[in-house]
């Protein structure tokens, strides 16, 4: 775990990423990136109701420019939502991805946080879209992730 | 990768400006030393005695490649502590003349730090810039220079981007103001021609293992008549300058590698360096937006830097490997601290192109089959990255 080296099961999702690409018309979109490593990821999200008429996601795709780990939590992250309704999705932590993944060096744990920040991220863009209730937590890290979005966004503006 | 599954079948190394391999004919030199002619340097007997033949023969073919006396040379355990003796050695022994130190921004990080230490302990340091290609202007050299100056250190070659500096007119600028003068060439021993009386060195330093010979030994010039204070006090090996017991073994074979550098120096830099512009030249002609980093011409024969936009260096790094290509990268992400690489920093980089970097480094082992290879795998991969990235242009 404290070594600088990955997992099987890292590698296999960072040569064969899940649910790679965009959505064409998302109910919400989530974009985060990490000030420190400078890692940028986009996650997408389709919202439909189930048979018990419960929102759940039913398709989920992203996008990085990131490194191996970034790429291994968003694939596993969009794994572990796809399907579960919003609330469950939320409940989504980091500890679940590290799991998923067999571990993961212990420097590379913040691409983790930022799998599960794109994705609330984007359950936060489908509540305010839908003009719904934000949960306390959800906007406090809203404001958290946008902040740093910003700054980034700034060094990468040549690149938009 | 510790993952044998993803062990490529092909392996293709272009690390060589990281370590190299040892060049078999040193390790047979090396041989004997480990249990037939194992003695102590510092033993009266005859044990003793051949151990201390072998590496006085040695430190005379090391100083003979650099064109400088037996006695100057002082054997290390690698180029940082080569470095670290330099800078704190001249810092204690110089104190009383002044506390002034001038390095440049794109030193090795042992030098850095080193440095950074120093600060923290009295010393003031001063970094020269650098312009876009990473060369050093002898003209801000002579501008620094103060009263209080003691010491100029600037490398011979940059390990990131190959950019040699020029060290001959700085030498100069030192030696005219009474300043001693260090240069780290670790990238340059043995692989391109140095003469230490023709650059005005007071100290240069080298590692054996960049130029085929063993890790763990190292090198420091020391011209005669400099004053300079041991890091390590013990027994009185290398003239009182660094206590422990000699590396005789590793010493041997550093000297081998020497000797081998010298006669296949020639021939070696100007085949690497046909290989090298290949694959510079199949890089930017097939990879858009891909970015040349370093000097053009003023260039270590083996070094190749690029940056990839909206590719990150780290999975560049691993696609490679498991396509059995081994490179290296200045991203933040591949760094202990998460820091990106502060030479490419240095150069003025666009963030986004630090965090695509890439560098190859070629040896005497390297085919054109490889940097074939190279070319035929690395757009693809690269195209990959960029299709997931969302600034994708």
């Amino acid at each position: 775990m404290s070594n600088r080296f990955y997992t099987k099961k890292v590698i296999e999702h960072f040569k064969n990423p899940h649910n790679l690409g965009e959505l064409e018309n998302p109910d919400g979109i989530g974009r985060v990136g990490n000030l420190q490593c400078g890692d940028v990821m986009h996650i997408y999200i389709q919202v439909e109701k189930d048979k018990k008429g419960k929102e759940i996601i039913k398709n989920i795709k992203f996008k990085a420019f990131g490194c191996v780990a970034a790429l291994s939590t968003s694939s596993v992250v969009t794994d572990l939502a796809k399907g579960k309704t919003l609330d469950k999705a939320l409940q989504i932590n980091k500890e679940n991805i590290i799991k998923a993944l067999g571990g993961l060096p212990l420097i590379k744990i913040h691409c983790s946080v930022l799998a599960i920040d794109a994705l609330s991220e984007a359950i936060y863009d489908y509540l305010k879209k839908n003009k719904r209730k934000i949960p306390e937590r959800l906007k406090t890290n809203h404001k958290r992730i946008q902040k740093e979005l910003k700054i980034l966004e700034k060094r990468y503006a040549d690149l938009k | 990768m510790n993952n044998k599954k993803f062990m490529a079948k092909k392996r293709i190394y272009l690390d060589y400006a990281a370590t190299t391999p040892v060049d078999p004919r040193a390790i047979k030199a090396m041989l004997p030393f480990f249990n037939e002619k194992f003695g102590n340097t510092m033993s009266l007997h005859s044990f003793g005695q051949e151990a201390k033949l072998a590496l006085e023969k040695s430190r005379e073919q090391i100083a003979d490649l650099i064109k400088a006396k037996a006695n100057e040379i002082i054997f290390t355990s690698s180029a940082t502590e080569s470095n670290n003796l330099a800078l704190k050695g001249i810092a204690f022994a110089s104190r009383k003349k002044g506390n002034h130190i001038i390095i440049s921004l794109i030193e090795h990080p042992c030098i850095m730090e080193t440095a950074k230490w120093l600060e923290k302990n009295g010393f003031e340091i001063s970094r020269l810039s650098i312009d876009k290609y990473g060369l050093v202007d002898p003209e801000e050299v002579k501008k620094l220079i103060k009263k209080e100056t003691i010491l100029v250190s600037v490398m011979h070659a940059n390990n990131e981007i190959g950019t040699i500096e020029p060290i001959e007119k700085i030498g100069a600028i030192c030696k005219k103001q009474g300043v001693y003068f260090h240069t780290d060439a670790t990238q340059t021993f043995g692989k391109i021609p140095i003469d230490v009386n023709k650059i005005n060195a007071d100290l240069l330093s080298a590692s054996s293992h960049k130029l085929y010979g063993p890790k763990g030994v190292g090198c420091l010039f020391i011209r005669e008549g400099v004053k300079i204070t041991p890091l390590l006090h013990g027994g009185g090996h290398e003239s009182g300058l660094r206590g422990a017991t000699v590396n005789v073994s590793g010493i041997v074979g550093f000297a081998k590698a020497v000797e081998l550098a010298k006669k296949e120096m020639k021939k070696e830099s100007k085949q690497l360096a046909k290989l090298r512009d290949k694959l510079i030249k199949g890089i930017s002609e097939n990879i858009r937006d891909s970015q040349f980093n370093g000097h053009p011409e003023k260039r270590l024969p083996n070094n190749i830097n690029f940056s990839f936009s909206f590719a990150e260096g780290e999975s560049l790094v691993i696609q490679l490997d498991l396509l059995g290509i081994a490179v290296s990268t200045g991203s933040a992400c591949s760094s202990d601290k998460l820091l990106p690489s502060h030479v490419l920093s240095a150069i003025k980089l666009k963030p986004y192109q630090i965090h695509g970097s890439l560098r190859f480094s070629l040896g005497k082992w390297t085919k054109e089959a490889d940097v074939d290879y190279v070319l035929k795998v690395l757009p693809n991969i690269v195209e990959k990255l960029r299709e997931i990235s969302p600034y994708k242009k």
